[in-house]
């Protein structure tokens, strides 16, 4: 650890707890922009800066600065919202954003193009709606997330609860965020700057890297566990919650050309009871916190620590600290990791909608007008909204008497699953990239749909139309829609180029591998074609596309991160 | 200042000296003289010891400290390129040499000119495209428009991915353009993968050891050079400028349409002092002079006299006559031809301000429209001024843009009366000139519109819209001088997004000490319309220290609203904060004014 420390180790550390000069770069009337340093803090208070990446030439020629905005991601913990918050959603997207609104990944609402000097108002709106954005970005234990699946309802509430208290529990403590976005009291006295009572589990200079935690149920694997740094998977017997298998070390994150970074899958650690949850929870931070890397933020991860100190020594660590003995890891399954779509009832009786939300916008188009018609059921329902992992939406908790009043809002804003979408399109994933991410090498969510027709029409050429297929497109090798883990992976490399990955578990079990590097869609379908067409030749019963892959040979088994690359077929 | 150089040349010269030039030019035919007159300039530019040179060395050719400075530039889209170029600089400093460290973004193409020694370090991206921060200069040295590079010597460092087709293209394209502009390659150039730290440290290694040659000695300098004969154009005989560029500089958003044009003044021997402007004469749009040959059913070739020629109506109405702005003239001619009372009543002694805004509110088309005559296309040029060259505040330093003319143009298009209106000279140069054709121009000079003589003196400058265009001179000529006077900027406009003009440009003077404040008032982007004067009042304490200081105050836009206001608050605030009551106030000003201290070039 003799290297020099990275950069954001310093803003961090100089940062007063996350206070940095965020005030004064708010209030600078000469530029959009928030200061450089200050554009790492704001993401522990939730706020990207972006800008128009479509208008950033024509305004530089037009000596303008870029047309900054900024991204404000809202932390729901477990995806569950009320109607309440749902419409003041709506009315700050409305307001202050682009008019839509984004479901993520992680369960959290998102809201693009919010210029600065509306950034203060967008974040006290969304407060007033008992909901915050601190810490849903940053190098801190980000939005809890945890299953959506309605049918186990009674262990799914105990599992919601867990997932809430856990994400409480791993909130930052600063008061920074209420003083600058809330004209909370200041505390940014000396005393305060001196000591870290502000922060007793993260410390003066929080985690090394982002953290990543969620909860499951098998055996749906909607929030893909394998992709988080910490995660609990919910051990049920005899309909039961006995407790959880903690598992670590999951993570999507990398660079291209750099092999030393690798997407990972997680480990089971061992079984924990929920009573020692949040301890053992804590200790996994702490550990990370003390032994992540802190000089080269693409060795931060949990998952690096965990390679480079093995998973015995980390279990070592964590038993020490929590003073927890973990069980033998207890046995489970998983069959998917998409979504379940369409209504559902639940042990109580309550029914649920699972909405198909492509890519997870919420925005008025043409004949779907999910923004508007969301509104008007946000509106009359009286049960709560789930944002599924999946970028989907469930209205939840739907009384028996109000199902057909739902049903036909859905039809009159042409919004209801429709039976036109395919299997591929319900089980695809696109992150946000172009134009507002700074990270984007090329498309993603404006391109996904369009490739997606084309691949659907081939599939049902092979008669594969039944088939469902993962498919997952992100506009850099960072991994958002954690591409790593769909059957069919397509990772940004430049624009209109991608690399393709296949033969990744259709429970997210299993990593792919690259088949191709740098291919446009000439390249990509004429790849994907003959694959689909052996595919349906070759297919023994409900084999899926990524195990069968691996089964001929095509693609090479990964399970382990470290041997991502060498797998590559490319 | 061109006179007084060629004056003072001579001086260095003693008797015998004189003597001896003057036998030898003896007896030589005009051409050979010609010749000789490019020889010994030839000879001057190869590095006559600066000492002698000194009393004639009106212009140093280059600015200071550029003869011994490394000078790094790049383009990166990762940052790999920003660490590689640094790293560089850090080597270079370390054996002692002076380097200036830079993005192609913050460079100047035009300035490499003036350069001796440049390393490039450039990154490709996507399907070989220069990294953002590279965009605009890549452009530049890749089009027509970038100059002659033969004193310059370069080195290229590419960064790619060899995944990519056009690996390290953009480094390949600097390469051979700096080449084929005359440029001569020191070092060869280096294409790097995704792993590239071997090969930047052994580059690296290899600049630094080559520098004490590079730095030490000049390439050789064409021997001979063709010395322009330098004419003196006037408003009599305006020089054809090319146009280098026409940008648009309102986003897109915005109600107006702004244009940044750069003019080439090369070969012209014009030079220009900040507050000068440039005369600019335009044919009128033939959108309207077709409008107004149809409106009359005249014959587009009718001749009618223009000045002691007779021409064709069209090209008279084109090149010759006025036909946008009526004049006093035309509307009492034209109230006459229409026997139009409501014309004849705007023209009573007691309507002065109708008339006003009459004329602020028509154009000659519109008059004639809503007040038909019968009349010949002799009778119609008859009223008509002869069309005025159109002067706009130049917004460059000559110093710091040599043989370059910049202008801030608002592009004047309305609806009104249920036609579209331009403005003749802005749509002109808006929308009727293409890069490389050119425009013919002459310098006004505005000698009531000058920057302090003493560079210690503080400078505050009033200008919102387009007003703003000098000062982008001044701050730009203060900079090129190192005046270590204060710079401060009031800018309004409408829109913080879309109307901030050379929004970059203030940004990167701030950041580098070019301004030391800034403030700004966009009215449109809340509720209570905010402007300049607002501004001015809100700083007025400081502004009063300033004053206090021996600030010089400059106010620059239009004439009607604007002036007035910003001179109400200045009086105002000199009365706040100097205790004093109005009457004194405005005497303070005035004595500022009186002083040089208090300068408008208002319109």
């Amino acid at each position: 650890m003799a290297d020099k420390l990275s950069d954001v180790e310093r803003i961090k550390s100089e940062s007063r707890q996350l206070r940095g000069t965020l005030t004064e770069s708010l209030a600078n009337p000469l530029t959009g922009a928030i200061a450089a340093d200050d554009t790492q803090l704001s993401k522990f208070h939730g706020i990207y800066q972006q800008d128009d990446r479509d208008l950033r030439s024509e305004r530089m020629r037009a000596k303008l600065e870029p047309a900054y905005s900024f991204m404000i991601r809202a932390r729901v913990p477990a995806g569950v919202c009320t109607p309440t918050q749902w419409l003041n959603m709506d009315r700050m997207a409305n307001d202050y954003a682009n008019g839509t609104i984004r479901l993520t990944t992680r369960q959290a609402f998102q809201l693009h193009g919010v210029i600065k000097r509306n950034l203060k108002a967008s974040i006290a709106g969304i407060n007033s709606a008992m909901m915050d954005t601190i810490a849903a970005c940053g190098d801190v234990n980000r939005n809890v997330m945890a299953p959506v699946l309605p049918a186990l309802s009674a262990v799914h509430r105990q599992v919601q609860a867990d997932a809430e208290r856990l994400s409480d529990h791993l909130t930052p403590a600063t008061r920074a965020y209420h003083e600058i976005w809330l004209d909370g009291e200041k505390l940014d006295t000396p005393d305060v700057q001196a000591a870290t009572v502000e922060e007793p589990i993260y410390g003066k200079t929080y985690l090394p890297r982002k953290f990543k935690t969620a909860f499951v149920v098998p055996p749906q694997n909607d929030v893909d566990i394998y992709a988080q740094d910490l995660g609990f998977v919910a051990i049920v017997e005899d309909g039961e919650l006995k407790g959880y298998n903690v598992t670590v070390g999951g993570g999507m994150g990398m660079s291209h050309g750099e092999p030393e970074t690798y997407p990972r899958l997680a480990d089971v650690l061992g079984f924990v009871a929920p009573d020692d949850l949040l301890a053992v929870a804590e200790a996994v931070v702490t550990t990370q916190r003390d032994h992540g890397d802190r000089s080269n933020r693409k060795h931060a991860r949990l998952k690096y620590t965990i390679e480079d100190h093995g998973l015995d020594w980390f279990r070592g660590e964590v038993e020490e600290r929590s003073g927890v003995t973990l069980g033998g890891e207890r046995p489970f399954s998983f069959v998917a990791n998409g979504d379940v779509y369409g209504w559902q009832q639940d042990d109580a009786g309550d029914w649920h909608y699972l909405l198909f939300v492509e890519n997870g916008r919420i925005a008025d188009r043409g004949e779907r007008r999910l923004m508007a018609g969301l509104k008007e059921i946000a509106e009359r329902h009286r049960g709560e909204f789930r944002l599924t992992p999946n970028q989907n939406l469930v209205i939840s908790k739907v009384d028996s008497a109000d199902k057909d009043g739902i049903d036909s809002l859905l039809r009159e804003y042409g919004i209801e699953n429709s039976s036109q979408a395919s299997l591929l399109r319900l089980n695809s994933m696109a992150c946000v990239a172009m134009p507002t991410c700074a990270l984007a090498m090329a498309e993603s969510e404006r391109y996904l749909p369009d490739l997606v027709s084309q691949l659907e029409a081939l599939l049902a050429e092979s008669g594969l139309d039944d088939v469902p297929i993962t498919m997952r497109m992100t506009g850099c090798p960072n991994g958002c829609a954690r591409p790593y883990i769909a059957e069919i992976g397509l990772v940004g490399k430049g624009p209109g180029r991608y690399n393709l990955y296949l033969g990744a578990g259709f429970a997210g079990e299993r990593l792919g591998a690259m088949l191709l590097e740098n291919a446009n869609e000439a390249e990509i379908v004429g790849a994907l074609q003959p694959l689909f067409e052996r595919f349906a030749a070759e297919r023994e019963d409900n084999e899926h596309f990524g195990d069968f892959l691996v089964r001929s040979g095509v693609m090479r088994r990964v399970d382990a991160g470290r041997e991502f690359h060498a797998a590559s077929a490319a | 200042m061109t006179s007084q150089a060629a004056g003072s040349i001579a001086l260095p010269l003693d008797n015998q000296q004189t003597d001896r030039l003057t036998a030898a030019v003896n007896g030589l035919t005009p051409l050979q003289l010609y010749w000789v007159s490019g020889y010994t300039a030839g000879l001057a530019a190869a590095g006559v010891p600066e000492g002698e040179l000194n009393a004639g060395a009106a212009q140093p050719a280059a600015s200071p400290g550029a003869e011994d400075t490394l000078t790094i530039l790049y383009g990166s889209q990762t940052g790999h390129g920003e660490g590689v170029a640094r790293e560089l600089g850090e080597a270079a400093a370390a054996k002692g040499f002076a380097v200036k460290l830079k993005s192609l973004a913050d460079f100047k193409p035009a300035a490499l000119k003036r350069e001796k020694f440049v390393t490039f370090v450039v990154s490709t991206h996507g399907e070989g495209d220069p990294p953002d921060d590279a965009e605009l200069f890549h452009e530049f040295l890749l089009s027509s428009r970038a100059p002659k590079l033969d004193g310059l010597r370069y080195a290229v460092f590419a960064l790619g991915d060899s995944s990519y087709v056009n690996f390290c293209q953009t480094g390949r394209e600097f390469d051979s353009r700096l080449a084929e502009l005359g440029a001569e390659r020191a070092l060869p150039i280096v294409e790097c993968d995704v792993e590239f730290d071997t090969e930047a440290k052994r580059w690296q290694g290899d600049v630094v050891e080559r520098l004490p040659t590079l730095l030490d000695s000049k390439p050789a300098a064409p021997l001979l050079r063709a010395v322009e004969n330098k004419a003196a154009y006037d408003r009599q005989r305006p020089f054809p400028a090319t146009v280098l560029s026409n940008q648009k500089i309102t986003g897109g958003r915005s109600d107006k349409d702004v244009r940044h044009i750069e003019l080439s003044l090369e070969g012209s021997g014009l030079s220009y002092e900040p507050g000068d402007s440039l005369a600019v004469v335009a044919d009128n749009p033939p959108a309207l002079v077709a409008e107004l040959i149809a409106h009359f059913g005249f014959a587009e070739d009718t001749p009618v006299a223009a000045g002691d020629e007779t021409v064709d109506l069209r090209t008279a109405l084109e090149r010759y006559f006025e036909i946008t702005a009526p004049s006093l003239g035309f509307l009492k001619g034209w109230a006459e031809l229409a026997q139009s009372e409501s014309l004849n009543g705007l023209l009573a002694a007691d309507r002065q301000g109708d008339l006003k805004d009459f004329f602020a509110s028509h154009q000659i088309i519109d008059i004639v429209r809503a007040h038909p005559a019968e009349v010949t296309a002799e009778q119609f040029t008859g009223l008509l001024r002869k069309l005025a060259p159109r002067a706009y505040s130049i917004a460059s330093s000559n110093t710091a843009n040599p043989d370059e003319v910049h202008l801030t143009v608002a592009v004047v298009r309305y609806d009104a009366f249920g036609h579209t209106h331009e403005g003749a000279a802005s749509t002109y140069l808006a929308d009727r000139l293409a890069e490389g054709d050119t425009v013919s121009v002459y310098i006004e000079r505005n000698n009531r519109f000058r920057l302090p003589a003493d560079d210690n003196a503080p400078v505050v400058m009033i200008g919102p819209g387009t007003g703003v265009a000098p000062f982008r001179a001044f701050v730009e000529e203060r900079t090129e001088r190192g005046a270590a006077g204060d710079n401060w900027l009031f800018f309004g406009d409408r829109t913080f997004s879309d109307d901030f003009l050379y929004q970059i440009e203030w940004l990167r003077h701030l950041k580098q000490g070019g301004l030391a404040r800034l403030d700004v008032a966009f009215s449109r982007d809340q509720a209570d319309k905010i402007y300049v004067q607002d501004r001015l009042r809100e700083r007025g304490r400081e502004l009063y220290e300033w004053i206090e200081k021996g600030a010089f105050l400059y106010v620059c836009g239009d004439a009607r609203h604007m002036a007035p206001d910003v001179e109400a608050a200045l009086v105002e605030i000199i009365a706040e904060h100097g205790q004093k009551s109005r009457e004194d106030a405005a005497a303070t000003l005035k004595e500022l004014k009186r002083a040089q201290r208090y300068q408008k070039d208002v319109y």
